[in-house]
């Protein structure tokens, strides 16, 4: 098969190889794969009454199926060096950098062998091996990655930041306030805004004032593409020339993707005010993908299998270790407070 | 520049004698960061007005001229963005000293501080460092109105996770500094304006005072007795510290004993040292330029009366009433814990 060449939305070819293509995919089923089975964790005992603050894992649970597209996309340009602070909605950006599965998922679960010894949660991932953080503030995970920039641009090296944040946010003054100080000092930053239509239950049509965020980058000088259609391997071009341009000290690029959320805003929201409800499982970016590439003849049945096989391996591990790991002890609930132990 | 922090802790002589050569407090702060910034290429200073001008209180004059642009960056007008900035750069290693030039502008900029710089290092539990110092100015007594005049360190203090130091004198400033930049917890620095010994603002005569030229750690979290007394604990801190030892020379004549604690630092508050001297004496006034109610005085009071509640004879506080800071200089000076209305509570003490 030869390589499928994408024009990306800057005006760089990008090569689509094969591997490429199908490492897209196994990205992105490795994502589905894991808020599959986080979900059937969270409602396990959640039946028949749903109580939030009830079972192995209780609390606010926003999950990322449909937006795997962006996660795969431009994760595919990074290693663990490179920065990424991501939102609310945190798992498929953390998977697809490379939070390893375990400790990201016992700190979800909340146990002592989590991220976070089981102090953060689902929104308050940190992984110093990765420098991946969220936060679970609108906006606010944007100020950071200009911080890591910052120190990686001082010492004089090729490193770049992700700040990845949702068009909601693209209202908030974090975000304004950000992409100015970015372009300004030329920061190696590249802004990632998941448009998944909604802001809860706000469409962004009643949110926004334009049509694309992309077209407020150029209020701060810096490029702003939009990617349309949710494709993964428009990303993926759009991502290249962003990265490159970070890399390069060219300074910061603005990426809106036009992304899909899949489920609801948190689990247990109806979505009843969405009309669209019906029909949002067929846009669904996964199965378009899959056939994509097998059409192309870039994948086979069989090869889609064993990847499905081998995420599910992959995550039930990580839910056995967290399942299996143990509660923080009550008594140490001071513990990190500061760094030389709990406040006096 | 390294990837890796410098080998800490420093081994700095911990409140040296203070030796003869006098300074202000803002030129002492600059020391300390000077001399942070010789040794140690990750503390940068970040801020509105930082470079040039010097910092609007004197905080950073001089830096700029020694250090370069590079390492003394002047800021865009967004807190939110430069904040957030330090802690993305401390959390990567570097030592970030950043301004905020008054402490009444936290508003913009909160979510940075609280939900952010202060609670990262508890949710990654443990495994995420950051090294970062907010200095900020507080206080008033300048007719600035009610958005510049604020002390607020209260506020800071209620929320965990972030250490709260308010030095009193040039002395306490530096070894606090040099202690903040050092510490691997994030730091709010409160610096008093009346303090700093600023040429164009009416200044506290201690404003100017002893300060060793080496560098040397004031521990966070120690107070100091300012003056030894028998009668009448004040606890107090930043400029009422000065307002309160000169009620305390005054009613020295009239043959009154009193007490002074300089806190030094609210987070984390020396409860021993408060209770040691309300032990001694059985009356505590607290003098505080924040809010009276739920904040620091109250905090005090509380300290004392959950170690041992006998201990108290007598109890009262002078601070700033529950009203936004005034503009008219006498309505201003109706609100500010003045030296009158400390020397009025330490008599009521007395009294009874």
């Amino acid at each position: 098969m030869t390589p499928t060449h994408t024009q990306s939305l800057t005006g760089h070819s990008q090569v689509l190889t094969d591997e490429v293509r199908r490492g897209l995919l196994n990205t992105m089923v490795l994502i589905r794969t894991y808020e599959e089975a986080i979900r059937r964790e969270y409602y396990a005992d959640k039946q028949p009454a749903f109580d939030i603050g009830a079972g192995l894992i209780p609390g606010e649970m926003h999950l990322s199926a449909g937006q795997e597209p962006v996660a795969a996309g431009v994760c595919a340009h990074l290693s663990a060096d490179d920065a990424l602070t991501a939102t609310h909605r945190p798992h498929h950006v953390a998977i697809a950098h490379g939070v390893a599965l375990r400790p990201m998922t016992a700190e979800i679960f909340g146990r002592e062998t989590g991220l976070g010894h089981g102090r953060g949660g689902h929104m308050h991932l940190f992984d110093p091996s990765t420098h991946f953080s969220c936060s679970g503030i609108i906006a606010e995970g944007l100020p950071p990655a200009l911080g890591q920039a910052f120190a990686f641009k001082r010492r004089g090296s090729d490193r770049v930041a992700v700040a990845v944040t949702g068009e909601g946010a693209a209202n908030q003054g974090a975000f304004h306030e950000s992409l100015n100080l970015a372009a300004l000092w030329k920061l190696p930053v590249v802004f990632v805004v998941e448009d998944n239509d909604w802001g809860i239950s706000v469409p962004r049509n009643r949110a926004t004032s334009v049509p694309s965020n992309a077209l407020r980058a150029a209020g701060y000088g810096m490029p702003g593409v939009r990617v349309e259609d949710n494709s993964v391997e428009a990303v993926y071009a759009a991502a290249a020339d962003a990265v490159a341009r970070a890399r390069a000290g060219e300074g910061p690029t603005l990426i809106e993707v036009h992304t899909l959320r899949l489920w609801g805003h948190f689990e247990g929201d109806a979505e009843g005010y969405r009309p669209e409800l019906a029909t949002v499982a067929e846009h669904d970016p996964i199965p378009r993908y899959r056939d994509t590439l097998l059409a192309d003849g870039v994948l086979t049945d069989a090869a889609y299998e064993a990847m499905r096989a081998s995420a599910v391996e992959k995550v039930e591990d990580a839910v056995d270790f967290a399942r299996g790991s143990a509660t923080p002890d009550p008594l140490d609930h001071l513990d990190y407070v500061f760094s030389e132990g709990a406040p006096s | 520049m390294t990837d890796t922090i410098s080998a800490r802790p420093l081994e700095l002589p911990i409140e040296p004698d203070a030796g003869s050569r006098r300074l202000s407090t803002a030129k002492a702060m600059q020391e300390a960061i000077a001399q942070r910034m010789d040794r140690d290429d990750s503390v940068f200073v970040m801020g509105e007005d930082v470079g040039p001008y010097g910092g609007i209180f004197s905080s950073t004059s001089g830096l700029i001229e020694r250090f370069g642009p590079d390492r003394i960056l002047d800021t865009p007008i967004s807190e939110t963005a430069f904040i957030g900035l330090g802690i993305g750069a401390a959390v990567e290693g570097m030592r970030p000293i950043v301004e905020l030039m008054f402490a009444d502008f936290f508003g913009v900029c909160m979510d940075q501080i609280y939900n952010h710089m202060a609670k990262i290092h508890y949710e990654s539990g443990g495994n995420v460092r950051v090294p970062m110092v907010l200095m900020t100015a507080t206080g008033g007594g300048y007719s600035d109105g009610a958005q510049h005049s604020q002390c607020l360190w209260g506020t800071f203090a209620h929320l965990p996770g972030m250490k709260v130091v308010v030095p009193s004198n040039p002395y306490d400033a530096k070894g606090l500094m040099t202690a903040a930049i050092e510490t691997d917890d994030p730091v709010v620095f409160m610096f008093h304006k009346g303090i700093m010994g600023l040429g164009w603002m009416q200044k506290n005569r201690r404003a100017v005072g002893p300060v060793p030229e080496e560098e040397y750690l004031v521990p966070i979290g120690k107070a100091r007795v300012a003056r030894a007394g028998t009668d009448v604990t004040i606890v107090t801190l930043a400029l009422s510290v000065h307002h309160s030892l000169d009620v305390a020379e005054k009613l020295e004549a009239d043959g009154i004993s009193v007490e002074v604690l300089d806190l030094r630092s609210l987070v984390p508050l020396d409860r021993d040292a408060i209770v040691r001297s309300v032990a001694k004496t059985g009356r505590l006034i607290v003098v505080d330029e924040d809010y009276q109610s739920f904040g620091l005085s109250g905090e005090v009071i509380a300290a004392v009366v959950e170690r041992d509640p006998s201990l108290l004879k007598h109890v009262a506080r002078v601070c700033v009433p529950d009203v936004p800071i005034p503009y008219a200089h006498q309505l201003e000076y109706a609100v500010l814990p003045t030296p009158a209305r400390i020397e009025k509570a330490v008599r009521d003490a007395m009294a009874t």
